[in-house]
């Protein structure tokens, strides 16, 4: 580590090499998207043979009604799931760090968890058999049974990163807000709901992501005109993967980074 | 467990008082009551459900899938060993061993590359200011709003022979010919540590974020060279994260098979297609129950061991 | 900005069911993912003022298990000539006696009397198509018409190959190879079998679907196929060809049937009539790509599907084409131990 003392004043925060990784990091995950996003312009069938440039596939997605209301269906179900799933991982966060081992914590855990140990399939079936049962016993078939399984699986996701930043977090500043005569909820609203942020924006990111992505699960559990974007494309895995698909995924992205920067842009005003 | 652990510190100590005694208790029902939600949501649309999953295993499988209710053992029996369909000699299961070999060397793998490229990134962005980490964590996750087929078939395009990898390559001279990269392990693994990067990211960011630079800056006062101050006081500071992120990766990433199917070519099995097929096309429901109630176990008592020790080691305090 | 939050939210759950909303009548078909033209579902809602909704699904299995649990709220399945016995034991299929209808006169008679439901009591003809293998004759010049193409590739194909991971088609295909019957279980017999999916799998490239690109784009030179996808891809790439295996192939069709539990039983049989008349079936083909079985469809047909080797079975290669029976279960685990030990 000779070169700490060149040209860059001394930075606690650096260590060589790990920008050039994050960089690269960047340059890996965006590659595959920038051949998504081209391929969704190409005129012939296929998301692999360029065939010249075409709009085509942006008509046809834009005629395609079935399509667009799977991609509707899709992020209502993860906006809905995401959101639940990290209000009770929040709090079941909350009731599982900083204190003591009580009985049952690891019981708590490992349900929490369990999802994750399960493949898919499994989960899927299960659900599918008893969803199935109340769908017939109540009559109701509608999109709360996707929403509660994508919430149910999405809990561990926002769990563990809002865990991960609990545990370990400083008691201090809740003690001190108690000494200050704060009631606990005001305690928990200005001190320790602002230092958990991090850890509840990264875990709702994550369930929001792990619900849009999820295909066996909603395959097993959808009822009639319910399938998302991805059962949609499940559905045209053994035939052929039409640029229609890019199309759209390349419409949400660029919505999704409009609706970033005006958020980002706003927010820098502001300040 | 943490420094700021009241019940360990406090248990050998001394008796505790009645008065103690009681706040303790509250301060455990308050603990279940935080996590009723989440156990109630779980119990009503995942473990719940699960039960049924049991039941199967040992039910006798439905001449056209499902079953029929009649006990038997045969799933069960059929895990571990392995009747020769010709000759009837009976032997170890060694499909089903091999095949979870494979799983659990490529989750392995997975878990550790995604480590190696995830850490430096989320330490890179939980060191940018403030007003900037969430833009820099949405960049991270945009990608995943694509769905995992289509990112799948991306990745297929960028390695194949004639995809961006290759040409580049090739046209820059350093190369002569193209690499075959798809339908290898190598594509599978890409693939693998691709799909799951932001499960690593995320948890590391969200642990990494709150890193007092007052202590690293404490330990390059003392002289420690930069390998020292990450390797004694920001990997153990961010342990929790890493642990979360590892667990993220390594579980789903045992049971995943549309990515190994496509760009490995779907030569060889994954635990995740064995199970399908058992539930699929074999049509031997109890067998697939009984699949994955084994790899339930194995998760779940390899998790509870990594935890306890960690929990263990943890000496910060 | 929980306010914002909030309605982003409200608005998305109004466009959500904006989708769902009542028509005068329904009809809820399930059906393989991209199978069906809108065109033809165009014609039917306007025709009968039926709304009609779409779900994919991905395979026989999937959508027994999801009609055998209940609750799904579908009218109509499309399952393959195998599984139709299956829907038809388990009751699950409404007889709707399609034989009745005014359109079925329209039924190629070869498509009537068949196996899965003799005189169609149940079911109407979709599409129909065979499982064969696809060569792209710049990669390989010899007669493609054998499954010696995978089992036992030529010098210039080895490492090449490509084998659609349909236990059902591959097992049915290698089988007939080694000169048994689909749904053997001839002991001696499956052996063999075993023995040359061995030794052919090293001379194997994947096991993987959509070849109809990787053909097009010559990724692939020799693969299992089907007969449509084939046909798109040389339609892309002319030195594609399909090879029709001498020693036995599997014929397939899937079939329209009403299911028992459907709610719109009026509409699906209307569905059902509406699907027999030449010029939708002919609809029907021109989007998927496959034959259909109704006579005289084929002058709606588009020009190049009329005289493609693909869709119209060459006389000489009639007589090897087999419909694959629903096999027993002691059967099936025998095969589906091969394939788990082929794959281990």
């Amino acid at each position: 580590m000779a070169e700490h003392a060149r040209h860059r004043p001394f930075s606690v925060r650096r260590i060589p090499g790990f920008t050039a990784i994050a960089s690269l990091c960047f340059v890996l995950l965006y590659a595959p998207i920038i051949t998504l996003v081209i391929y969704s312009f190409n005129d012939g069938e296929s998301v692999a043979l360029w065939e010249g440039f075409s709009w085509r596939w942006y008509e046809s997605a834009w005629d395609n009604i079935q399509v667009q209301e799977a991609t509707v269906r899709s992020l209502v179900i993860a906006t809905l799931a995401s959101g639940i799933a990290t209000v009770v991982a929040t709090m079941a966060a909350i009731g599982t760090t900083r204190t003591g081992a009580f009985p049952g914590r690891l019981a708590i855990y490992a349900i929490i968890n369990q999802p994750l140990m399960v493949p898919e399939i499994v989960t899927a079936v299960a659900l599918l058999i008893v969803f199935a049962m109340i769908k017939v016993a109540t009559g109701y078939s509608g999109l709360a049974y996707l929403v509660a399984a994508h919430a149910a699986f999405c809990v561990p996701f926002a769990y563990l990163p809002i865990r991960a930043r609990l545990e370990g977090m400083d008691l201090a500043y809740e003690t001190a807000a108690a000494d200050l005569y704060a009631t606990p909820w005001r305690t928990f609203r200005h001190v320790t709901l602002p230092l958990m942020a991090p850890g509840i924006v990264a875990g709702a990111m994550l369930a929001f992501v792990v619900s849009l992505d999820d295909v066996v699960i909603t395959e097993f559990v959808k009822s009639a005109g319910q399938d998302t974007l991805p059962t949609y494309m499940l559905g045209q895995l053994r035939r052929a993967v039409t640029p229609e698909v890019n199309a759209i995924s390349t419409a949400l992205l660029a919505v999704t980074v409009l609706l970033v920067s005006a958020f980002f842009v706003l927010s820098r005003q502001r300040r | 467990m943490t420094a700021a652990d009241p019940a360990r510190q406090a248990q050998p100590a001394h008796s505790p008082s009645p008065g103690e005694v009681a706040s303790r208790a509250a301060e455990v029902r308050r603990n279940w009551l935080l996590s009723t939600p989440a156990l109630t949501l779980l119990f009503l649309a995942a473990s719940g459900p699960l039960l049924v999953v049991i039941l199967y295993s040992v039910l006798t499988p439905g001449e056209y899938s499902g079953v029929v209710w009649e006990l038997s053992g045969d799933a069960w029996y059929r895990v571990i060993l392995h009747r020769d369909i010709f000759d009837d000699t009976v032997s170890l299961a060694d499909a089903h061993l091999r095949i979870f070999w494979r799983s659990a060397k490529l989750s392995l793998l997975t878990t550790f590359v995604a480590l190696i490229i995830g850490f430096p990134t989320a330490y890179f962005v939980a060191t940018r200011p403030p007003q900037q980490r969430t833009l820099w964590l949405f960049l991270i996750t945009i990608p995943f709003w694509t769905n995992l087929l289509i990112r799948t078939f991306a990745i297929m395009e960028v390695i194949r022979n004639e995809g961006i990898v290759n040409s580049t390559l090739m046209s820059l001279g350093v190369i002569e010919a193209p690499i075959q990269l798809l339908y290898t392990d190598t594509a599978v693994l890409i693939g693998m540590v691709y799909v799951y990067l932001p499960l690593m990211v995320l948890p590391l960011y969200a642990s990494m974020e709150r890193l007092d630079f007052r202590l690293v800056e404490a330990a390059y006062d003392l002289y420690a060279t930069r390998l020292q101050v990450l390797r004694r006081v920001i990997i153990p500071l961010v342990k929790p994260g890493i642990i979360a992120g590892s667990i993220l990766v390594f579980i789903p990433s045992l049971g995943a098979y549309v990515t190994p199917r496509v760009l490995g070519g779907g030569k060889n099995m994954m635990l995740g297609n064995l199970i399908e097929l058992q539930f699929g096309q074999g049509r031997n429901w109890p067998l697939g129950a009984a699949l994955s109630l084994t790899l339930l176990v194995i998760v779940m008592i390899a998790l509870l061991v990594y935890v306890r020790n960690v929990s263990r080691s943890e000496s910060r305090g | 900005m929980s306010w914002k939050l909030g309605g982003a939210l409200s608005a998305l759950v109004l466009l959500a069911s904006a989708g769902s909303g009542m028509a005068e009548g329904e009809l809820n078909i399930y059906n393989w993912g991209n199978y069906t033209n809108p065109e033809l579902i165009k014609k039917f809602e306007e025709a009968h003022k039926v709304k009609v909704t779409i779900t994919d699904y991905d395979s026989n299995t999937t959508a027994l298990t999801k009609v055998k649990a209940g609750g799904h709220g579908f009218d109509i399945v499309v399952p393959s000539a195998n599984y139709v016995p299956i829907f038809v034991k388990e009751g699950l299929l409404l007889e709707t006696r399609p034989d009745q209808m005014p359109n079925f006169k329209n039924v190629d008679k070869k498509w009537v009397d068949v196996s899965w439901d003799p005189g169609r009591h149940y079911t109407v003809p979709w599409q129909w198509g065979t499982t064969g293998v696809a060569v792209n004759t710049k990669a390989y010049a010899g007669d493609p018409n054998t499954s010696a193409i995978f089992l036992d590739p030529p010098k210039e194909l080895v490492g090449q190959v490509n084998v659609v991971p349909e236990m059902a088609d591959v097992m049915a295909l290698t089988i007939m190879y080694a000169g048994g019957k689909p749904c053997t279980d001839d002991k001696d017999l499956l052996r063999k079998v075993r023995d040359i999916l061995t030794a052919a799998k090293p001379k194997w490239r994947s096991m993987d679907y959509g070849m109809t690109e990787k053909l097009s784009n010559s990724d692939v030179v020799a693969t299992v196929n089907w007969n449509g996808s084939t046909f798109r891809a040389r339609l892309k790439n002319p030195t594609v060809v399909y090879g029709y295996p001498k020693e036995g192939y599997p014929v397939w069709m899937d079939s329209v049937a009403v299911l028992a539990d459907a709610k719109n039983v009026e509409n699906a049989k209307l569905f059902q009539n509406f699907i027999m008349d030449p010029e939708n079936a002919a609809l029907i083909s021109a989007f998927a790509r496959y034959a259909n079985g109704i006579a005289g469809s084929d002058k709606f047909m588009p020009e190049e599907m009329k005289t493609a080797p693909e869709i119209v079975v060459p006389e000489a290669y009639k007589a090897a084409g087999t419909f694959l029976p629903t096999c027993p279960k002691a059967t099936q685990d025998l095969y589906t131990a091969i394939w788990t030990e082929l794959q281990k």
